[in-house]
């Protein structure tokens, strides 16, 4: 089983990083950007099958360590 | 006083607190590895600057989880005072010692100068000793310092008055441009409501020494100093 957690920035945190892409994507003449947010992506590989106890297990690690709440959110995937 | 220092993988600043503790302020100072599980006889403790575990993940965050941490948490819970400078300070956030966080600085440049610091309050054990009207010229280096909580978290900070520096410029005014890295309002350094813990992105201990181009960091040690002394002498009587 397989774990993937994409980590975004909140919305009312400043993010320089995605506004520096966005900037650089507009300059380099690609249209049609509103907005990017840069964030962090991980894959979690994962021993056994029981998917409601990893999920269980995994939302407490990602709130406790693995994403600050103060500042970003996440998003958590099993397959 | 006896001061505990910790050290993590990739603390670096954790000798130049140690030499001013001991060497500029004659108290002392040990270095405590991370996998300690007790403070000893610490009287007070001290979070280095540094890049802890490599500033993996995010800053302070696996420092947060080393077994000196759950010692620091009791240590504090008790009313102990705990002062994180830089990478402490992102630890100690981290670790919801401290409320906010300290994000990715706004410029996205690793900023390395002197700045000028106002006390905003002398209320605390770490402010107790700088005059009213004195800044602080310190430096300070860091990639991450932005300092970022919610309007919440703001509201009371303010109201118990748990802000304890802004960065201004040489004329003391809280402007954007002396705002090295995008804090919100111009906030350098916090302490938590029961005001026993401190964090700050500026390195006092890189300033104690007229050596170093500026004592002005001192003054926030012998403010350490003199409650401790303070609270020692209470107890004794």
């Amino acid at each position: 089983m397989k774990a993937k957690i994409i980590i975004t920035p909140k919305k009312a945190v400043l993010d320089p990083q995605g506004k520096t892409v966005q900037r650089a994507l507009e300059h380099m003449g690609y249209q049609g950007v509103a907005a990017v947010h840069v964030g962090k992506y991980l894959e979690i590989e994962l021993t056994g099958g029981d998917k409601d106890a990893a999920r269980k297990q995994l939302d407490e690690a990602c709130h406790r360590f693995l994403s600050n709440p103060v500042i970003e959110d996440y998003r958590l995937e099993l397959e | 006083m006896n001061f505990a220092v910790l050290q993590f993988p990739a603390s670096n600043c954790d000798q130049d607190a140690v030499h001013v503790l001991h060497h500029v302020l004659g108290h002392s100072a040990r270095l405590l590895w991370h996998k300690e599980a007790s403070l000893g006889n610490a009287d007070a403790v001290v979070i280095p600057g540094g890049f802890s575990y490599g500033d993996y993940l995010r800053t302070g965050a696996v420092a947060r989880f080393s077994p000196i941490m759950q010692a620091v948490q009791e240590f504090a819970m008790n009313g102990g005072p705990v002062l994180g400078i830089c990478n402490g300070f992102q630890i100690l956030c981290e670790a919801g010692l401290l409320p906010g966080a300290l994000i990715r600085n706004r410029s996205l440049q690793f900023r390395c100068e002197h700045i000028f610091l106002k006390t905003v309050t002398t209320d605390s054990p770490f402010t107790n000793q700088i005059p009213a009207d004195k800044l602080l010229r310190v430096p300070i280096a860091h990639g991450e310092g932005c300092y970022f909580a919610n309007e919440a978290t703001l509201a009371k900070l303010k109201a118990n008055n748990q802000i304890l520096w802004h960065y201004v410029n040489a004329q003391g005014e809280t402007t954007e441009q002396a705002n090295p890295n995008g804090s919100l309002e111009n906030i350098a350094g916090i302490c938590n409501h029961r005001r026993n813990v401190a964090g700050l992105m500026p390195h006092p201990e890189r300033a104690s020494e007229p050596l170093s181009g500026s004592s002005d960091g001192r003054l926030v040690f012998q403010s350490l100093i003199a409650w401790l002394e303070r609270n020692a002498q209470a107890k004794a009587a």
